[in-house]
């Protein structure tokens, strides 16, 4: 199956002139098959997950805040974004004529600006590090990996601010998204817009092809990407999260379920109800 | 590039001799049929191998298809493979909608009218020279418009409504169509739909790939034209570089009732300006209810290129549109 469309343009060259449209299909079928698959395997043969004991050293906070405000209207600003970008792509690709190219380019300008606010507010104002997956991470998928194949590893740790799931995806939305926004703004010069002079010869027609290639490939990982991230926002076990995403905070049984407090450190956080004695869980002993 | 060759491709050759034949085939083979109407838009396609339908529907065995029919209130309805010449020469046509007669009788040349059909006229495809070549276009499925670049030949191409494609619409009947508030008749194996003829024009910005609404597997079966402006004042003028046959520059059709001096309604749509016949809305109910005269054919004309936006080969398109709308008021080519 060839996935680039070519093309003969007027200078006798070949180029790429965009991903085979099938693609879209196959990123939809992609994302569910996932879908169903991590269903059907939680569902009935996932065990619990168990995670070495780890114990606070300090009173942890009944609501332990995990997004700032900023963060969380960064996130469903670039996800409204995103969704408005997806549509307007795909859905005149399987037949739903609408005039498609103006909301396209605003929500691009849209998701620009946001990665923009991001970059700045997580480098300054964030724990950079907090979402890049470390050593530790990598050594305990390996060990979660073990253990669900049923070979003998030590127990894995439990996660830091995020779990290794949520850095590994979020890493995939960096290049996905940054190629299409990078693609993005550059195809602004080949429409009309108020802001930019139109000039289609920026570029030689081989880099335009392949960059519309790339915003093609991006784009359509995207919909695999965002089927997989709306399917994990509604499971029953990570409401806490999409909740700390609409709310800013997750309880802190939550917390210290998934969370080791010595890798994501919460003792600066205001506590309205310090707990007294928050190390003992009489069900589980210890946590 | 094209590769031109005197002949034609290979492909599958069906003559249905019902509608309801060809629409089963175009069911059946969807986007790789190719309706076969007059064939003077279908041939150059098939011919330079830009279009490569592996099936093609000739639709000239389909008696049902041709003629002009009056209709309730005061209309007509003309069979989609009425030929040009057929149309122009119909009495009921010329008495009622001498608009449509006069349009279709400034298309081409003798031969070609006798020879192309209403539908063929009101469906075929821009005549862009870049996309007509073979090369890579947003029409053609590409992802750049050559004619909208700084060195693009582009003097036959859009000023107003366009969206990344600057092609033009370059049929004579269409506009006349829309002037007249016809209906298309749209039939295929779901059934049959009606669309307004100024609904039946799509745009660039909705469909880049298409100039009209129609999809793979539809046929357009016939036009009704209603009553609604039977008998009324008509202007048509088709401005093009050889008065004896081309493609507009520019055109206009028009209506209007005129009442004591004052214009009581109007229509008015130009075509060669934008990817479809171009209705003149707001002008319409700018000069409604105004005196029919100089000043108003003249704010008539100003207000028509409002919004316009030539590209570097095209600026002369703004007076001429300007004053073809001056003199669709006025009805006569008198300056």
């Amino acid at each position: 199956m060839h996935f680039i469309q070519w093309a003969t343009n007027p200078w006798g060259q070949s180029v790429p002139i965009h991903i085979v449209w099938a693609l879209i299909w196959v990123a939809a079928i992609a994302g569910l098959a996932f879908v169903v698959t991590h269903a059907i395997w939680i569902r009935f043969f996932a065990k619990p997950e168990e995670f070495a004991s780890s114990t606070p050293r300090y009173p942890i906070p009944k609501e332990v805040k995990r997004h700032s405000l900023a963060a969380r209207l960064f996130h469903w600003i670039m996800a409204a974004s995103m969704l408005v970008l997806l549509f307007s792509a795909f859905l005149p690709k399987i037949g739903v004529q609408f005039n498609w190219i103006t909301w396209h380019w605003i929500a691009g300008l849209v998701l620009i600006a946001s990665i923009i606010f991001h970059l700045f507010h997580a480098t300054f104002f964030m724990d950079f590090w907090s979402i890049w997956p470390d050593r530790i991470d990598i050594r305990d998928a390996i060990r979660r990996g073990l253990r669900m194949a049923g070979k003998p590893a030590p127990l894995p740790e439990k996660f830091a601010k995020y779990p290794f799931e949520n850095k590994m995806y979020h890493l995939a939305i960096v290049f996905a998204g940054l190629s299409v926004a990078i693609t993005g703004g550059f195809m602004l010069f080949r429409i009309h817009t108020p802001f930019l002079t139109r000039n289609p010869y920026l570029f030689s027609d081989m880099t335009w092809g392949l960059m519309y290639v790339l915003h093609g490939l991006a784009g359509v990982g995207l919909i695999a990407l965002i089927t997989v991230h709306i399917y994990f926002a509604v499971r029953p076990e990570k409401l806490e999260i999409t909740k700390s995403m609409i709310f800013g905070t997750m309880t802190r049984e939550f917390y210290l379920e998934e969370h080791d407090p010595a890798r994501w450190d919460v003792s600066e956080q205001p506590s309205a109800e310090p707990l007294e004695s928050p190390l003992v869980d009489p069900e589980r002993g210890t946590v | 590039m094209a590769v031109i060759r005197d002949v034609m491709p290979d492909f599958e050759l069906f003559q249905p001799a019902s509608t309801d034949d060809a629409v089963a085939l175009l069911a059946e083979y969807g986007s790789d049929a190719w309706v076969l109407a007059g064939g003077l838009d279908s041939f150059d396609w098939l011919k330079d191998r830009i279009k490569r339908p592996k099936v093609v529907v000739d639709l000239s065995q389909i008696p049902e298809l041709r003629g002009v029919r009056e209709s309730d209130g005061g209309g007509v309805e003309i069979g989609a493979m009425t030929t040009l010449t057929e149309v122009v020469r119909d009495p009921t046509v010329i008495s009622k909608f001498k608009l449509l007669a006069d349009a279709a009788e400034a298309a081409a040349s003798p031969q070609i009218r006798n020879q192309g059909t209403i539908g063929g006229n009101v469906s075929q495809d821009a005549r862009c020279w870049y996309y007509r070549s073979g090369f890579p276009c947003y029409r053609a499925g590409g992802n750049i418009c050559y004619a909208d670049t700084p060195v693009g030949m582009n003097r036959e191409h859009a000023i107003l409504g366009a969206e990344r494609c600057v092609a033009v619409s370059p049929s004579d009947s269409a506009p006349a169509m829309v002037a007249l508030e016809a209906q298309m008749v749209i039939r295929s194996s779901r059934g049959e739909r009606v669309v307004d003829a100024e609904n039946y024009f799509t745009n660039p910005g909705i469909d880049i790939t298409r100039m009209t609404v129609l999809q793979p597997g539809e046929l357009l079966t016939s036009i009704r034209i209603p009553g609604t402006w039977a008998g009324t004042e008509f202007y048509f003028e088709k401005v093009r570089d050889r008065p004896v046959w081309n493609f507009p520059l520019v055109n206009v059709a028009s209506a209007k009732v005129v009442s004591g001096g004052t214009i009581e309604r109007i229509r008015i749509v130009v075509n060669g300006v934008a990817a479809h016949p171009w209705h003149l809305k707001q002008v319409e109910d700018a000069v409604a209810g105004k005196p029919l005269n100089e000043e108003t054919a003249e704010m008539a004309g100003n207000m028509a290129i409002q919004g316009a936006v030539p590209l570097r080969f095209n600026g002369y398109k703004l007076p001429l549109m300007r004053n073809l709308v001056k003199r669709s008021i006025r009805g006569t080519m008198e300056a």
